[in-house]
């Protein structure tokens, strides 16, 4: 009370300022929240079951499956599931402060490894399930997390490269990343999913999806390689030099000195780089991969759901948004945790 | 005995334009201290840097252990084993505890087992006495606190030789005191020594040997009773009046 008083009502003009707002809000947000909640329809299974004239939610539960999972067959459907705890799981090994950055990341890549072999198939008992068939939030997520594990350490070379005194590694490491950076990610994806394959020899063929992924890395790697630069550029020169003169070499300067200071001054723009990819993965729409937004693209076009482009673009939103302001929140933690070292 | 372990020949260096070490040559034999001294520019810091190759040189030789440091990387890795070196500005990781920046490089160049580098850190870290601190983080101890850190930190390498550029110049007045007792223990224990400081009671106090450089050139090497009560140089003189005024 004591609060509002002193900053919403303490003149004529500020208590006139604070009412209109709060009348301009209200008449945002009423509709809104009547449409969304309130008179919108949550039961059924048909199209006729959405007849109050708010949103259409029963459509968006109906196809909730196929948003997730694309066309992933419905009985190997635990694999996926397994596999997004098995990574959540790893991923928040970097929020435990006993386990090092370094185990968790290697966790992280190991996951990685065994999800793709676990989701293909084929290999084991497993029954092979070919990539095509891969959409939704799933192929999503595949596409962010898997593009970028292999950014990531391309990234970090290209970095270094970048920084090199030998002329060659600098012109080509600056070459690659101003080339990847200067195309757009759709030219990207179309290279390589049309052009690449004009290059290889008859009948050597590589996946689609790898191929999107070698693409949406290679894109990624050259971005966070600018925003990992900007860290290394930060340490000062002594780092360097205490490590020289105790004897350890470039390689191991870099990975127990360097990197680790440089990578921590730089999470938030890196965070930056994961949440434009995970939302720019969306572009393989380009390329005839559904994910979570293209697939709910096309199911708009579906006869008997017809018409709710609003009520799939809003839920595509608040997942996204979800999405993102988790990660946010990761990075804030991971942030805390790893500049205990300073005062 | 009669061999040097460091031996500087008419070590050239320029930095663009400026001349920073014109023809300096010196030879320290084991267990020797030297104390390196000078006006401001004269070259003295740049001469410790080019021991242990943080600087290289443009022309002139220097060996360390016998081994040329102009043969290559792996030379100056080997040289860099057995030198210590402790800087001005501290340059402690300021990501790892104290006791990680002593483990760090005798686990990684050395090779020693966690376990022995532990044991080695804790010992070095009573020798410069603060055992206490080993799990803190370089960034919550004071600046005399962290510059013994350095000190340890380059001694649990085992080095034969020990580098000192400024150790002090950084450091509040009332710390100085804390860093050159350990300085002066160690230089008690035998260590070979070179170490540039503005501490004249330092260099009085340990010193075997006072070397007075002045625009890249050494002017003056004696004995701290002789460079003190009856320097040679009008130059010195010059240093050593303005010096010891205050």
């Amino acid at each position: 009370m004591q609060w509002t008083r002193q900053n919403l009502f303490s003149s004529w003009g500020n208590t006139l300022t604070t009412l209109l707002i709060l009348a301009g809000l209200l008449w945002a947000l009423v509709p809104l929240l009547d449409w969304l909640i309130v008179s919108a329809d949550w039961r059924g299974s048909k199209r006729v079951d959405c007849s109050s004239g708010g949103a259409c939610w029963v459509y968006v539960a109906e196809r909730f499956d196929q948003f997730l999972y694309g066309f992933y067959p419905e009985e190997e459907r635990w694999r996926v599931d397994l596999m997004a705890v098995v990574l959540l799981g790893s991923l928040s090994l970097f929020l435990w402060s006993r386990v090092s950055g370094r185990t968790a990341t290697a966790c992280v890549f190991l996951s990685l490894i065994i999800g793709w072999f676990t989701l293909t198939g084929g290999e084991s008992s497993l029954p092979p399930i070919e990539t095509r068939l891969w959409g939704g939030m799933m192929l999503t997520i595949v596409l962010t997390v898997g593009g970028l594990a292999l950014a990531f350490p391309v990234a970090i070379l290209l970095a270094l490269g970048r920084r090199s005194t030998i002329p060659v590694v600098k012109i080509f490491c600056t070459a690659f990343i101003e080339l990847w950076r200067g195309v757009p990610l759709i030219t990207v994806l179309f290279m390589a999913s049309v052009m690449l394959p004009l290059f290889l020899p008859d009948g050597a063929s590589v996946d689609k999806l790898l191929r999107a992924l070698i693409g949406v890395s290679l894109f990624a790697g050259a971005y966070l390689a600018e925003v990992i630069r900007g860290g290394l550029q930060a340490i000062p020169r002594g780092q360097y030099e205490a490590a020289a003169a105790l004897g350890l070499g470039y390689w191991r300067t870099m990975y127990y000195v360097i990197l680790p200071q440089a990578l921590r001054h730089v999470i938030p723009g890196l965070l930056n780089t994961v949440i434009a990819l995970f939302k720019d993965t969306t572009l393989v729409l380009i390329i005839g991969m559904f994910d979570f937004l293209g697939i709910i693209q096309a199911s708009l076009n579906d006869q008997e759901w017809l018409g709710l482009a609003a009520e799939g673009y809003v839920f595509a939103g608040i997942i996204y948004w979800a999405i993102c302001f988790s990660l946010s929140r990761m990075s804030k933690g991971i942030e805390l945790r790893s500049n205990t070292h300073r005062v | 005995m009669s061999e040097p372990v460091i031996a500087v020949e008419r070590v050239h260096k320029w930095f663009g334009t400026h001349q920073a070490l014109d023809g300096v040559t010196l030879n320290v034999k084991s267990g020797e201290r030297i104390v390196v001294c000078g006006p401001s520019g004269s070259g003295k810091s740049t001469l410790v840097r080019c021991i242990n190759r943080l600087e290289s040189t443009d022309s002139g030789r220097i060996t360390v252990n016998q081994i040329d440091l102009a043969e290559g990387p792996l030379a100056v890795e080997q040289v860099r084993k057995t030198v210590g070196m402790v800087f001005q500005q501290f340059n402690l990781f300021p990501h790892l505890t104290v006791e990680e920046n002593l483990c760090l490089a005798p686990v990684r160049s050395l090779g020693l087992s966690e376990s022995v580098a532990k044991e080695r850190a804790k010992e070095y870290l009573e020798r410069v006495h603060i055992p206490e601190q080993a799990k803190k983080f370089p960034l919550q101890l004071s600046g005399g606190q962290q510059q013994r850190v350095a000190i340890a930190r380059a001694l649990c390498m085992e080095p034969a030789i020990m580098l000192f550029d400024e150790p002090t110049s950084a450091l509040d007045p009332e710390m100085i005191k804390e860093v050159l007792g350990v300085i002066a223990e160690l230089a008690d224990g035998g260590m070979t020594m070179v170490c540039v400081t503005h501490e004249m009671g330092l260099a009085r106090a340990m010193a075997d040997r006072i070397v007075f450089l002045d625009e890249g050139r050494v002017i003056e090497e004696a004995p701290p009773s002789e460079f003190f009560t009856a320097p040679k140089s009008d130059r010195t003189k010059q240093f050593l009046s303005r010096i010891l005024q205050h």
